[in-house]
């Protein structure tokens, strides 16, 4: 080494951008948050959907903006993009969320448009009708993805019964959704109350939320019961093999139980999971991409749903180093939850974890994400200090003890999607296999 | 319809210098958050790639991270992700850039591994190999593996394009990735990594003195080496439509993607970015000409875009490039009536004009768009390095929503009335799975 790494300038104190909140009389909570570096708005606006009837939830988050009384689609896009802006909707087991963005002064029109669409969208039939094939044709190219295949093998595998096992509709359900079931959905689910509302950027936070107390006020109802019952324990057994004849590739993915945001050991499993395979300078990286070559990028990342969290590792590898893949990976696996971590690789990992944050919060994008899945679990911004002190202080031991509870092979549900005639033997040698019925 | 919403302009100051060894740099400096952006890019991309290695251009790009002068392999991973950062690299058709984003405290280590790599990777036949099989895996799981894959970046140029640089496998074939040697690693590197074919670029929070003292320390040494000459890439335009289709064994679907030259994106900027706006009023969102046309009345697709540059690099990219339009649609599609279709309402545009408001809100939207952009460091170090590159512009990243507000009407009909059958180029993708 003939020229020496320069050190590092240690992070200043962790500042939170100005906000206010404000719950309005309707029921709608309302975060608003500033930075002003780019004159723009983004607006989320998160509704419980919980127990939502799968079909008509899908088709009217593609339907929602179709039209109202007084506007038809093409009249609410133009309106939109008339102030810089653009909506849509997208739904999870858990809510429908609403996202969009507008340049700053667009800020009152693009909420009054999506106000007029909260309280009168109308779904048209024809409009709804080429929704209706267009998600349907959706879905059959969803099909065809190993990524998607593999993901729904995987859910039917951790949640079985449960209403998370299950998140995309068959295409004969949605064909069999008319507009009035979206209506009657909308007029059920499509409520402030439990809703909340992000507004982020050039904005005055006070001032930004009385916008939206004008604009959206008038949106009322009480919204039905949502919840979720808790989601089952995984129950680890045979490793699942789904046939994808002809796939060059397989989809390994592996299930492993994992914490909420706010469980005490949470931050320490933050970083046994960066150590094992959450970030590219992990062990598993290192290993399967960067010391053998078997795949372009493995992953793996803690999911967090209303009911319940996961723990979810994937890797897409060559189908002729199948069987080499998911021994490296129980290696692995089996190592982190059996010996405590290097003191180096865990402050490598800390580090990783707590610069991250930071790069999370410097974007208007970055904290609108943030501060609306932290709101869904009733969490605030403010808690980005208390996980970046417990991140900051996360022993080894603690490490370790949380690894061995949560990655330890044992515990996996494991799923592998690909060509089941060249892959079954590699598997077999490993593990018990069942093949899937699909 | 209300008065026209105002479009605004950013203000990032851009500073500009270069290195006694002929190394560009440009700084921005904008301290609203913790954070750094860095990115160096070098004047070679795919185009510039040797017959019988297509692929190259990409497979080096991964070289670059397998170690370097004074860093060991997994070390440039492990430095900047261990100061809390993220990295990555891409590969273009005419240049290739490398990057991180850092909490700001961290910006020397990463002057200091960009300089490192700057001099020279370490090139050894283990990290070749190595390197190949994880390329060979990233086209399968993007290409191979899934449907649509390379549709149409890697589809469309070999039916438009003649020659070599505009027409190959930018991905390139496992044939030419297996036959890469070393040998072709260093020579690649000695001929389009000098620093006089590069440009570095901050942006974020620093302070312009202390930035441009720890610039001259890590890339004052790096030896002087004068950049290739820059080949002329142009062909003539084709004279007739063509059009080529190909089963794709793993869509359920149909798909159809044309594209249309366009002039050159540098030379004749003005008349270029004409195209950039006519391709939103085309696409843009459910008001758009052809959403409105294709999906919503006609519901002959279910999705159709348009966008400049076959990588969607519009204001990055060299000439030649293209307009294109790509299209799914749903069973049973016929591809020649979309087309005929897209002809139709070009033709009620070249005659019909816009419609009141239709331009402006296209604009207000691209501003929106182009602003959101540029909040992320990396949306300012990024393209303004390529802006620098390429046109020794990066100030044009400033300007571009005011310059976008400013074509006319009578700009996006002249340009939609060049967009003829007769010049363009169509791949069609022939359903292999049964849906």
């Amino acid at each position: 080494m003939t020229k020496t790494l320069p050190d590092l300038i240690p992070d200043t104190e962790l500042t939170l951008p100005p906000q206010a909140e404000r719950k309005l009389p309707n029921g709608l909570t309302v975060i608003a948050i500033r930075r002003a570096a780019v004159p723009l708005a983004e607006v989320r606006l998160r509704i419980p959907f919980g127990r939502a009837p799968l079909a008509a939830a899908t088709l009217l988050s593609q339907a929602l903006f179709t039209g109202t009384s007084s506007m038809s689609s093409i009249d609410i896009a133009a309106e939109l993009q008339a102030v810089g802006g653009s909506l849509g909707a997208g739904l999870d087991p858990d809510r429908l969320q609403i996202s969009g963005n507008a340049l700053a002064g667009g800020l009152g029109r693009t909420l009054e448009i999506l106000a007029g669409v909260l309280t009168d969208a109308t779904y048209p039939a024809e409009e709804v009708r080429t929704e209706r094939e267009r998600l349907v044709d959706n879905i059959q190219v969803a099909l065809s993805q190993p990524s998607h295949l593999a993901r729904v093998a995987l859910l039917k595998r951790m949640f079985a019964d449960h209403p998370y096992a299950v998140q995309t509709p068959a295409p004969d359900e949605v064909r069999a959704i008319e507009p009035a079931a979206l209506r009657e959905l909308h007029a059920d689910r499509v409520r402030p109350d439990g809703s909340i509302l992000v507004l982020v950027g050039d904005i005055d936070p006070d001032q930004a939320i009385d916008v939206a107390e004008k604009m959206l006020g008038g949106w009322t109802g009480t919204a039905r019961d949502g919840d979720i019952p808790p989601a089952p324990a995984l129950t680890p057994g045979s490793l699942l093999l789904v046939d994808r004849p002809g796939s060059v590739q397989s989809s390994l993915r592996i299930a492993l139980p994992a914490l909420t945001r706010t469980d005490p050991d949470y931050a320490a499993l933050t970083l046994a999971n960066l150590v094992f395979g959450g970030y590219f300078s992990s062990r598993w990286v290192e290993n399967i991409r960067e010391d053998k070559g078997y795949t372009y990028g493995s992953h793996s990342v803690i999911e967090h749903f209303a009911a319940g969290s996961a723990l979810i590792a994937a890797a897409d590898v060559a189908t002729g180093v199948t069987g080499p893949s998911l021994l490296e990976t129980t290696y692995e696996l089996g190592r982190i939850a059996s010996l405590p971590p290097g003191e180096e690789e865990l402050e490598q990992a800390r580090r990783y974890a707590l610069g991250t944050l930071r790069l999370g919060m410097s974007t208007q994008t970055g904290l609108a994400g943030l501060a609306t899945v932290y709101a869904g679990f009733g969490l605030r911004l403010d808690h980005l200090r208390e996980h970046s002190a417990r991140l900051a202080s996360a022993t080894r031991e603690e490490v370790a003890a949380v690894a061995a509870r949560h990655l330890a092979p044992s515990r996996a549900v494991t799923v592998v999607l690909g060509d089941a005639e060249q892959i079954e033997a590699q598997l077999t040698a490993l593990t018990v296999v069942e093949r899937s019925a699909q | 319809m209300a008065s026209r919403i105002q479009i605004p302009a950013t203000k990032y100051p851009v500073e500009r210098f270069t290195l006694a060894n002929g190394l560009r740099v440009v700084l921005s400096p904008d301290r609203s958050a913790p954070v750094v952006g860095v990115a160096v890019v070098y004047d070679v991309g795919i185009r510039s790639e040797p017959e019988g290695r297509t692929g190259f251009a990409h497979l080096f790009e991964h070289l670059m991270f397998q170690g370097s002068e004074n860093l060991e392999k997994l070390a440039h991973f492990r430095h900047v992700q261990g100061a809390g950062g993220s990295f990555n690299g891409s590969t273009h058709l005419d240049y290739t850039d490398y990057f991180e984003v850092l909490p700001a405290g961290a910006l020397e280590r990463a002057l200091f591994l960009e300089a490192d790599r700057m001099r020279g990777p370490r090139l050894t036949e283990e990290n070749l190999r190595n390197q190949v099989d994880v390329v060979k895996e990233e086209i399968r799981v993007n290409v191979l593996n899934r449907p649509y894959g390379g549709f149409p970046w890697l589809k469309l140029p070999p039916v438009m394009f003649e020659t070599f640089p505009n027409a190959h496998d930018g991905y390139g074939s496992f044939e030419d990735l297996e036959s890469a040697t070393v040998a072709d690693a260093q020579g690649f590197f000695d001929r389009y990594y000098a620093c006089g074919n590069a440009v570095l670029s901050v942006a974020g929070d620093f302070d312009v003195a202390e930035a441009t003292a720890m610039i001259e320390r890590h890339f004052g040494d790096v030896p002087a080496r004068p950049a290739p000459v820059l080949p002329a890439f142009d062909e003539p335009d084709i004279d007739g439509e063509r059009r080529e289709s190909y089963t794709d064994r793993i869509a359920p679907l149909p798909a159809v993607a044309a594209g249309y030259r366009v002039p050159d994106p540098i030379a004749a900027f003005e008349a270029y970015l004409p195209f950039s706006v006519l391709a939103e009023v085309l696409t843009d969102g459910d008001a758009s000409r052809l959403v409105e046309r294709l999906v919503q009345r006609d519901r002959s697709v279910t999705n159709v875009g348009g966008y400049l540059g076959f990588m969607g690099d519009e204001y990055q990219v060299r000439n030649p490039t293209a307009l294109l339009l790509q299209a799914h649609m749903p069973p049973g599609g016929d591809a020649g009536k979309v087309l005929r279709t897209i002809d139709e309402e070009l033709d009620r545009l070249t005659t019909g004009g816009l419609k009141p408001g239709e331009l402006e809100r296209t604009q207000a939207r691209m501003s929106a768009r182009l602003l959101q952009g540029t909040d992320e460091v990396l949306g300012r170090a990024l393209p303004m390095a390529v802006l620098e590159l390429q046109r020794g512009r990066p100030g044009l990243l400033n300007e571009l929503p005011k310059l976008i507000s400013e074509v006319t009407a009578e700009q996006i009909v002249t340009a939609a009335a060049t967009l003829r059958p007769e010049r363009r180029a169509v791949v069609e993708v022939l359903p292999g799975a049964g849906a």
